[in-house]
């Protein structure tokens, strides 16, 4: 008998752990972060959460390093994705071609994606360091002047732009050398019989037909920048004096230094509406993309 | 997929699930997986001496040199009492965070761990975390609990309660450059007007010589700022009134500030202990200030190219004295849900001992026990000219070296911002410190009502 109800439900019951790890892992964390935002809390075992409403909205809203932390958020994503799109697509242009010890390079490009974010930043923390760092070293070999880097307000988000796009370009150059595989040969052959030159034909057939391979890379990586803490924390933790200080960042100082845990789900909630509106942003531009082509 | 096997394949399912599910509830009676006792028999059956025979306590520590010295000497302490103790250790940031996540979850472990009384003290206290140790201390006339320094007890004790025993003690002190004030004809600065005249002169950026170095971060430069600020007769508050905006405070953050800013090698702005003992170890500074305790990142050979020529003063003296910080940094405390707080005890008052400092004390960690700073073997782990610097420390210190809030996060953000400010060149400091000011107050309200 039991066999007989397995049978008629196995579709069912096959997804069952998939649902199950969404429900438990992802949507009732999320939830949870969305009541406690509601409430001021300490995690104390002893005074229980206090009901605030929105108060913990309203106070970040009036903060100014609230504020601070999201044009610093949007200013390291705006920029690191736009390089590491163009480089990313580049890269994969060029590496598209045949030529001798091609897979070597290939595989010496995807290094710096697969070494550990919190290591790296480390590594760079040593390379970016003013006095001793190689950095100043390069800059001062070539008769440049040397730079605080990371030591100062105004060059620690580009200097962590370096290493994001350092380590993040390979990933978007994967995706797009896969999406250079998938382009017919038919239309580069249609343009050399009408005599189009390189550049002609990377503007108008290349570069069409992956817009919506970009597009997606690209919104995957939108929300990684987007995210982005262990390179931040491992080098500045958000300083110095707050210039490096992320969405991110602050969420975890407010919960893990401050131990303000509403006000930092309420930051939370906020970054997730943020995430998600960028997001679905790059979804509807890929839509109309896509639809030009239908 | 024929009729037969697909009906074997739904029975399978059926098994594979149910047996997941009781394996799932099975879990739970645990409590987790990582912390469940490793022991696999018991060592011994003479249960009369071994008193925690078949038991088993966790202890996290922090990646500090006390954890490395303590590890050697736990299967002496395991042999002894016949409880095992399962070590964890983890970086200061981590640990904060690690623990705050296992007692939120009510967890029963760890059953004794390391913690920053200053730091989350007062937090883990009021939170109901930590187990109030008043009753146990006195138990064991041995124990000698009157041996301990007044001030650090009083570092760690919360509304009267003692929440966790002293380990780690330290004071703010000089460290300078030997060969290169012999070389410049420069007395040891005894005030800080001498220490900044000294700096000046012996700064020359372009040979790559700085005269002074220093914590530079928003907050890790707090507490090593705090000696300057007691110094010059300031304090972060005075009962319940923030006081960071005093012309006494605003006096030490512009010296601290200034001393860094035209006297520091670049980047000091993200610059924290490691960074500062970096560089003055690479033999680029003259002179450092930060917590005795660290000495050994300046005279160990493998970390410092001038261990040798190293030297150590007492804090300078402001308007105010020399008043350095003389605090504990580090405690041990029992949570307050451990299953076995007997043992959790035991093992406390093990390496809280007299024997146990002297032993922790000889390799470097200077404990709290005024019996073993007495003992000249508990002073062989220092160097002697240290050892004079410690006494003298120790006379005159001030028993905190931040704001003593709950949220002392938020509190030293506070402080460290108008410090930061004057490093990055802001002339008109009074409005950032009355701002600042303005946040510490409202940090220090917010904990009235708690």
């Amino acid at each position: 008998m039991p066999y007989k109800w397995f049978d008629r439900n196995l579709k069912w019951i096959y997804v069952l752990p998939a649902v199950a790890f969404v429900l438990i892992m992802m949507l009732f964390p999320i939830l949870y972060t969305v009541r406690i935002s509601f409430f001021e809390w300490s995690m104390s075992a002893i005074t229980p959460p206090k009901w605030v409403g929105l108060d913990n909205y309203l106070s970040l809203l009036r903060d100014e390093r609230f504020w601070r932390a999201t044009r610093s958020t949007l200013y390291f994503t705006v920029v690191a994705l736009v390089i590491e799109v163009v480089l990313g697509v580049a890269i994969a242009v060029l590496l598209s071609r045949e030529f001798r010890g091609k897979n070597l390079v290939k595989t010496v490009f995807l290094l710096p994606m697969v070494a550990t974010p919190v290591a790296m930043g480390l590594v760079w923390l040593l390379i970016y360091e003013p006095t001793i760092g190689a950095a100043n070293l390069l800059l001062e070999s070539i008769g440049l002047k040397p730079l605080l880097w990371l030591a100062s307000p105004v060059q620690a988000i580009p200097s962590l732009i370096v290493v994001d796009v350092w380590q993040w370009t390979p990933m978007i150059a994967l995706i797009v050398m896969a999406g250079l595989a998938t382009i017919p040969s038919e239309p580069y052959e249609a343009a050399d019989v009408d005599g189009a030159g390189r550049w002609r034909k990377f503007t108008a057939i290349t570069l069409p037909l992956l817009k919506p391979t970009i597009l997606v890379a690209a919104m995957l990586r939108l929300i990684d920048v987007l995210k982005t803490f262990d390179i931040i924390y491992a080098t500045t933790q958000g300083g110095p004096n707050l210039a490096t200080e992320t969405l991110n960042i602050y969420g975890y100082v407010l919960g893990f230094q401050y131990f303000k845990l509403g006000t930092a789900s309420a930051l939370l909630v906020l970054f997730f509406a943020l995430v998600m509106g960028l997001t679905l942003l790059l979804v509807w531009l890929r839509k109309r993309v896509e639809g030009q082509y239908d | 997929m024929d009729r037969k096997s697909k009906r074997w394949l739904s029975a399978g399912t059926a098994v594979v699930l149910a047996a997941t599910l009781m394996a799932g509830c099975g879990g739970n009676d645990k409590n987790g997986g990582a912390a469940s006792p490793a022991d696999k028999g018991p060592g011994g059956g003479a249960a009369a001496d071994k008193p925690f025979a078949g038991k088993s306590i966790s202890l996290v520590t922090a990646n500090h040199p006390w954890a490395d010295a303590i590890k050697p000497l736990l299967p002496e302490f395991e042999a002894a009492t016949g409880m095992k103790v399962n070590v964890e250790g983890y970086f200061e940031d981590q640990l904060t965070q690690k623990l705050t996540v296992q007692f939120t979850a009510g967890s029963e472990t760890p059953d004794v761990f390391m913690y920053r009384p200053l730091q989350e003290g007062k937090l883990f206290f009021k939170n109901g975390w930590l187990q109030p140790l008043d009753e146990y201390v006195n138990k064991d006339a041995d124990y000698d609990f009157a041996d301990l320094s007044k001030s650090a007890v009083g570092t760690a004790t919360v509304d009267g309660k003692l929440a966790g025993i002293p380990i780690i003690t330290e004071q703010e002190i000089l460290y300078y450059r030997k060969d290169l004030l012999e070389a410049a004809g420069i007395a040891v600065p005894k005030t800080i007007d001498e220490l900044v005249a000294a700096a000046q002169k012996l700064h020359d950026p372009g040979k790559g010589m700085y005269g002074f170095v220093a914590r530079g971060q928003r907050s890790p430069l707090v507490t090593q700022v705090s000696s300057f600020l007691y110094s010059e007769g300031g304090d972060f508050m005075n009962g319940d009134r923030a006081t960071i905006n005093t012309p006494e405070a605003i006096k030490a953050f512009t010296t601290y500030g200034k001393l860094l800013k035209d006297y520091g090698p670049p980047g000091v702005l993200n610059m924290s202990w490691p960074q500062a003992f970096g560089i003055f170890g690479q033999g680029k500074v003259a002179f450092l200030t930060d917590a005795n305790s660290l000495y050994k990142n300046a005279t160990d050979a493998e970390k410092s190219q001038v261990a040798d020529k190293v030297g150590f003063a007492p804090f300078p003296a402001g308007a105010a004295g020399s008043k350095p910080y003389n605090i504990t940094s580090w405690g041990l405390a029992v949570n307050a849900k451990s299953r076995d707080k007997e043992a959790a005890w035991a093992f406390i008052q093990w390496a809280t001992s007299k024997e146990i400092v002297l032993k922790t004390q000889e390799k470097g960690n200077p404990g709290a026990r005024a019996s073993v700073w007495d003992n000249p073997q508990g002073t062989t782990g220092f160097p002697a000219e240290l050892v004079e610097v410690i006494k003298m420390s120790v006379k005159g210190g001030v028993d905190h070296d931040r704001p003593t809030v709950i949220n002392v996060g938020e509190a030293r953000d506070a402080v460290g911002e108008i410090v930061q400010k004057i490093i990055t060149g802001e002339a008109n400091i009074q409005p950032v410190a009355d701002k600042a000011n303005e946040a510490l107050q409202g940090v220090i309200d917010l904990d009235k009502n708690k």
